[in-house]
């Protein structure tokens, strides 16, 4: 095992853009490291001469860092904070920070000794869908064996188990030029937008605009790459109509010109309390400007996965930005930017050992050329030792710490290709390019578009600024076209050397050219198959440094030519997103409004425990001194209210205003039954059908003036019904004066109900004498307010609203009234044991599968009139016999309880479905009948009345007798509340 | 007799977090107006010194505000309807129904970009306008009253979340600030 390596003992002194005056410690796999403001995490641990970064995902060999951007497939970490942890981070994408904890996966019980590398030696046996042909036998083995183990050996990074609870956002943000990537290309286009005055968003993954400028550092206008996009930034930056977003990932195209981001508002940071860790964004933009640049491939050859083995950008980043010294280095490209990238190498001080380039390549350069030749091995497990070149003269082996790859460039079309397009193939740069509109409004520039020389992606990005602001009617500026360099690009590209051993394509997959090759020889020839049946390309890095190679093998396999073997499609996200982002603000109660009574203090002041039922915060039972469970609550509040009286805020019930001097016709039109006939100061129970003839929802209708009747709905059912009538009216008669006005939040509204009612309502107003379903405006508590002789429980009883800001008051009120007459507050339970007792129907009966018929209210659907519904509801189907009826269930033993959701069969039948002869919609315990009581529906139930069925429950166990009845069990003549 | 006493809405506000602060506001009476099919109430509101809103604007008089808050809809703000009104629309009574808050502050729109998906660019919102829109998942209505000043409202009941979700919406803005400051 190698001695730790020294403290940031390969840094190349003067070089680099980190700032040596801030040293940062970090951790890595337990052991303290240090390193430089600006360091990544992969910076950092190469300039202390680690290379050792990681283990791959099937065979657990030992891997580094390939790339110093996004694209990372090998260099995963766990990033340790706060008692949490987060897996699979690219360390070439994790910033440092004064006490960054990290932590390398997929390996047991360290890196350096990974016990599952033993996969590596049964390699033969693991190759490419090796699932589908073995695992087979015994049956019984893949259930209890088989899986459980592939289970637990899949995957890289572990989550914590730790529920997430730190700050994340999202926000929005519209422009009319969105420009995606600050390289050159974005860079020029996001100023000439600038000066033109349109409204910018330039957005930039990395933590500084420049692109690849950072790291070639060509120069432009005779000074460094690096100070042109620094001078850029800064004009942009005092511009108000530029917004420059970096550390901002654009994650996915969308209709209509939006698009998805992500930002990391945090992660560069020790975690701080009200800091967002990351931000999701969702910007609209008029117009688009893909600057997103290209990445690099790699090459396929026998063992080009050791740690040590990268890509040749992604070396010149590190010694150019980083300041990295890399040791001795073999360079093995296909084309000029591999051969530039050696020269550079060589002018910043690096060795070169070897440059190696299949192409007869001139050899006269400032390190040794090996022209038509190839690399065909490496040795040195844990760390590159040597590489192996096949050359005209044998195969000579010399020794490097790092082989770096240029097997070209492929332009980052993904964006341009998330509304469904395919790029096109070319030629000249053997990679994908985009096609013009595959997103519309967006259009490609500089590298994205393969435009590879700084001078060209400078005029490219000018040229689709000046487009863009061409199409948004807004004058172009003059902006000068900087002085660049203009190399060509030539390339002959090499997809994969063959000399024996495993050649890797997909390093985070672990797929190699023999996979590729297997899946077109078992005939999985298609690219949408080789990529399912491989898995090439479905890793966290999407294939962005194999899809093209991939293909390649694939289409030499199958003898055709690359664009005709095709490309698989691009989805979003271009990069992982964490659920967290996407889901900010989302978690528990935040996922949804929370719509709060005026009595909402009071109940939970009181220890009611509170249910969420239609967003609505509603009390279940209000629990008094001794009573060990909501049973006994409930218990004690039914007969409360049947023997005292009972309060509760009842306001969640939509209410709507109708007015109008159509009103009474509309509703008459709308409702089942007749509304016009309805007297002033009454209201009317009714119906409301749906098109299709079935029931959609119940209500009171009151009248308040000859053009003012208030409509009450369902708690859930308020939207539902005011959108219903909106619609009605629009579309059937729009003629007719009527007008709707949501009154649901206007009015706070109290159930005052027992024999005790009206002395309740008198401490509180001078109530006129009302008739049962009478209602009327009077003063409550010095306040306007109105009152209806209602009830939902059967007893005496009132309704009483004031407007919503008297609510508490009236609350506190009422209860204490109440609580001296032997009365009190009442919940949710009561209330629903309450109405069954008395038949009373909520959603759980009117369930939308229902007819007015079915319930029982068949003569509720007026003769006299045509309303919504009515045709409908005549058809055959609808009025055939043998329809289920709703009937009440009474348990034939008073000691069992049954429950809403059961099945109802006849008592000697198999509880099949074939069988069924109804089901349970309600059920509540009744303190008044002494046992379990509830509502249902079965076929013929009305002629039945008496019969018993089998009532099973599957889920709970249950199993009992019950007996059909009618469904009122309480007071059949409505006595008590007509009174 | 009880004499019924009312009940703050937003007991919480005022909250000044970094560069935003929130505010409870008292609109006073609120209506909304729904004029009937095909009657101009252009008259009876010229009376107040008013007319109905075309969408997304609103206007004031006096101590009388009106602004556009949906289809057909309008809400007035701040006084009783003018007389002759409610024979050419449908008006409802409203001031229970909405709760108002003002946002406002160098960093009112960075907040206000955090909870609703509107282009509140100056070309796509000028003050002097109004939007029926979303704040996360809550119906509401924006009234955009100077340049730093935003005027939220939404439904009574949803109060509580209204201001935590803009108090997080400033917490996040201002932990941004703090880091460039």
């Amino acid at each position: 095992m190698s001695t730790r390596p020294r403290s940031q003992s390969h840094r190349i002194p003067g070089r680099g853009l980190i700032d040596r005056t801030k040293p940062l410690r970090f951790q890595f796999d337990g052991r303290s490291y240090e390193g430089f403001a600006g360091d990544t995490l992969a910076s950092a641990l190469l300039a202390n001469g680690v290379r050792l970064m990681g283990r791959s995902f099937k065979y657990h060999r030992p891997r580094g860092v390939l790339t110093a951007g996004s694209e990372e497939p090998n260099a995963l970490v766990t990033v340790l904070e706060d008692g949490q942890h987060t897996p699979n981070i690219r360390a070439t994408m994790q910033e440092l920070y004064a006490g960054l904890n990290a932590r390398s996966q997929n390996r047991w019980p360290s890196l350096g000794f990974d016990a599952m590398a033993v996969n590596d030696y049964a390699s033969p046996f693991l190759s490419a869908g090796f699932y589908y042909k073995t695992f087979m036998w015994p049956r019984a083995f893949w259930e209890r064996l088989y899986e459980p183990v592939i289970r637990r050996a899949a995957g890289l990074g572990a989550l914590s188990g730790v529920a997430d609870t730190a700050v994340y956002e999202k926000a929005f943000a519209h422009c009319d030029l969105l420009v995606i990537g600050a390289g050159p290309s974005g860079l020029i286009a996001a100023l000439s937008a600038g000066r033109a005055g349109a409204d910018v968003i330039l957005v930039e993954e990395d933590r500084r605009l420049g692109g690849r400028l950072l790291a070639d550092q060509p120069l432009i206008d005779g000074k460094s790459g690096v100070a042109w996009a620094e001078g850029i930034a800064e004009e942009l930056a005092s511009l108000p109509n530029v917004r420059v977003m970096t550390r901002t990932t654009v994650t996915g195209a969308y209709d209509g010109g939006t698009y998805g981001a992500l930002e990391r508002v945090g992660l560069h940071l020790a975690p701080r309390a009200e800091l967002p860790r990351e931000c999701f964004w969702r910007i609209t933009a008029r117009r688009t400007v893909l600057s997103a640049g290209a990445l690099e491939r790699p090459i396929a050859h026998p063992d080009n996965d050791r740690p040590g083995v990268m890509l040749a950008s992604g070396l010149r980043a590190y010694v150019a930005r980083w300041g990295v010294n890399p040791g001795p280095v073999v360079v093995f490209s296909t084309n000029d930017s591999g051969l530039e990238a050696a020269r550079a190498l060589t002018r910043m001080g690096v060795e070169v050992a070897a440059y190696v380039d299949p192409r007869a390549v001139p050899v006269v350069e400032e390190f040794p050329v090996y022209a038509k030749a190839q690399v065909v091995g490496t040795q040195g497990r844990l760390g590159l030792k040597t590489a192996a070149i096949q050359h005209a003269g044998g195969i000579s082996q010399v020794d490097a710490r790092v082989l770096a790859l240029a097997g070209g460039w492929n332009p980052s079309v993904h964006l341009a290709c998330h509304m469904n397009g395919r790029p096109a193939w070319s030629e000249k740069i053997a990679g994908f390019v985009p096609v013009a509109d595959m997103v519309p409004g967006m259009a490609a520039a500089g590298a994205a578009s393969g435009v590879f020389s700084t001078a060209g992606c400078l005029a490219d990005g000018l040229k689709a600024a000046r487009a863009a602001l061409d199409d948004l009617g807004i004058a172009a500026p003059d902006v000068p076209l900087p002085l660049a360099e203009d190399a060509p690009y030539a390339i002959a590209p090499l997809w994969a050397v063959d000399a024996g051993g495993r050649a890797w394509l997909d390093f985070a997959n672990d797929v190699t050219t023999k996979d590729v090759a297997l899946a077109a020889q078992e005939g999985f020839a298609s690219v949408e198959h080789m990529k399912r049946y491989t898995t090439q390309g479905m890793a966290p890095d999407q294939g962005k440094s194999s899809n093209v190679g991939a293909l390649a093998v694939l289409a030499e396999a199958s003898g055709q030519s690359i664009p005709a073997t095709g490309t698989t499609t691009f989805r979003p996200p271009f990069v992982p997103v964490s659920i967290a982002a996407l889901g900010a603000g989302g978690r528990g109660e935040g996922f949804a409004p929370r719509r709060l009574l005026t009595s909402d203090a009071q109940s939970r002041a009181m220890g009611a425990p509170m249910i969420e039922a239609g967003l609505w915060y509603r009390p279940s039972y209000y629990p008094r001194e001794g009573e060990a469970d909501w049973r006994a609550a409930c218990d004690r509040e039914v007969q409360m209210v049947r023997k005292y009286v009972g309060i509760t805020e009842v306001g969640t019930l939509g209410k709507i205003d109708v007015q109008g001097t159509d009103t009474a016709r509309f509703l008459d039109f709308v409702y089942s039954n007749m509304m016009s006939t309805l007297k002033v100061g009454r209201a009317r129970y009714g119906l409301m059908l749906r098109e299709d003839g079935f029931v959609m929802d119940d209500g009171t209708c009151a009248r308040m003036s000859d053009t003012h009747y208030v409509v009450t709905t369902t708690t859930a059912a308020a939207g539902l019904v005011m959108r219903h009538m909106e619609f009605a009216h629009q579309a059937f008669c729009a003629n007719l004066n009527v007008r709707f006005t949501s009154v649901t939040e206007t009015w706070a509204q109290f159930a005052i109900a027992g024999p005790r009612a009206a002395e309740v309502l008198a401490t509180v107003c001078e109530a006129p004498e009302l008739p049962f379903m009478g209602c009327a405006e009077l003063e409550i508590g010095g306040i306007a307010g109105r009152i209806f002789r209602i009830s939902f429980s059967g007893e005496m009883g009132y309704e009483v609203a004031v407007p919503t800001r008297y609510g508490a008051d009236l609350f506190a009120h009422l209860v204490r009234a109440a609580e001296a007459l032997g009365g009190g507050a009442y919940g949710m339970e009561a209330l629903n044991v309450l109405r069954i007792e008395k038949g009373f129907l909520t959603h759980a009966e009117l369930d939308g599968r229902v007819t007015a018929e079915d319930i029982g209210l068949g003569r509720m659907v007026s003769a006299k009139k045509d309303c919504i519904g009515k045709g409908a509801s005549q058809r055959p189907e609808l009025v055939a016999a043998g329809r289920a009826q709703l009937v009440g269930l009474l348990p034939v033993d008073p000691a069992h309880e049954i429950s809403a959701g059961a099945h109802l069969y006849a008592s000697d039948a198999k509880p099949l479905r074939e069988n069924g002869q109804g089901y349970v919609t309600s059920v509540g315990p009744s303190p008044t009948l002494g046992q379990w009581i509830g509502l249902g529906f079965v076929v013929n139930g009305r002629k039945r009345h008496g019969e018993v069925l089998r009532l099973y429950d599957g889920l709970r166990g249950r199993d009992v007798p019950v007996q059909l009845v009618d469904p009122v069990f309480y007071d059949p003549e409505g006595g008590r509340m007509r009174g | 007799m009880v004499k019924l006493r009312a009940t703050e809405p937003t007991p919480r506000l005022p909250l000044e977090i970094g560069a935003a602060r929130l505010a409870a506001v008292d609109a006073g009476q609120v209506t909304s107006v729904a004029p009937y099919p095909g009657c101009d109430v252009t008259p009876v509101l010229a009376s107040a010194g008013l007319a109905f809103p075309a969408p997304n604007s609103m206007a004031a008089s006096g101590a009388l505000r009106i602004v556009w808050a949906g289809r057909e809809m309008a809400f007035l703000l701040g006084g009783p309807a003018p007389e002759g009104l409610e024979d050419l629309a449908a008006l409802s009574d409203q001031s229970d129904g909405w709760v108002f808050v003002q946002l406002t502050g160098a960093a009112a729109r960075d907040v206000l970009a955090r909870v609703t998906p509107l282009d509140l660019r100056d070309a796509a919102m000028p003050v002097a306008s109004a939007a029926r829109t979303l704040i996360n998942h809550m119906p509401a209505l924006i009234l955009h009253n100077a340049p730093q000043a935003y005027e939220i409202a939404v439904f009574r009941s949803m109060a509580a979340t209204l201001v935590e979700e803009l108090e997080a919406a400033m917490t996040a803005v201002a932990a941004r600030a703090e880091l460039t400051a």
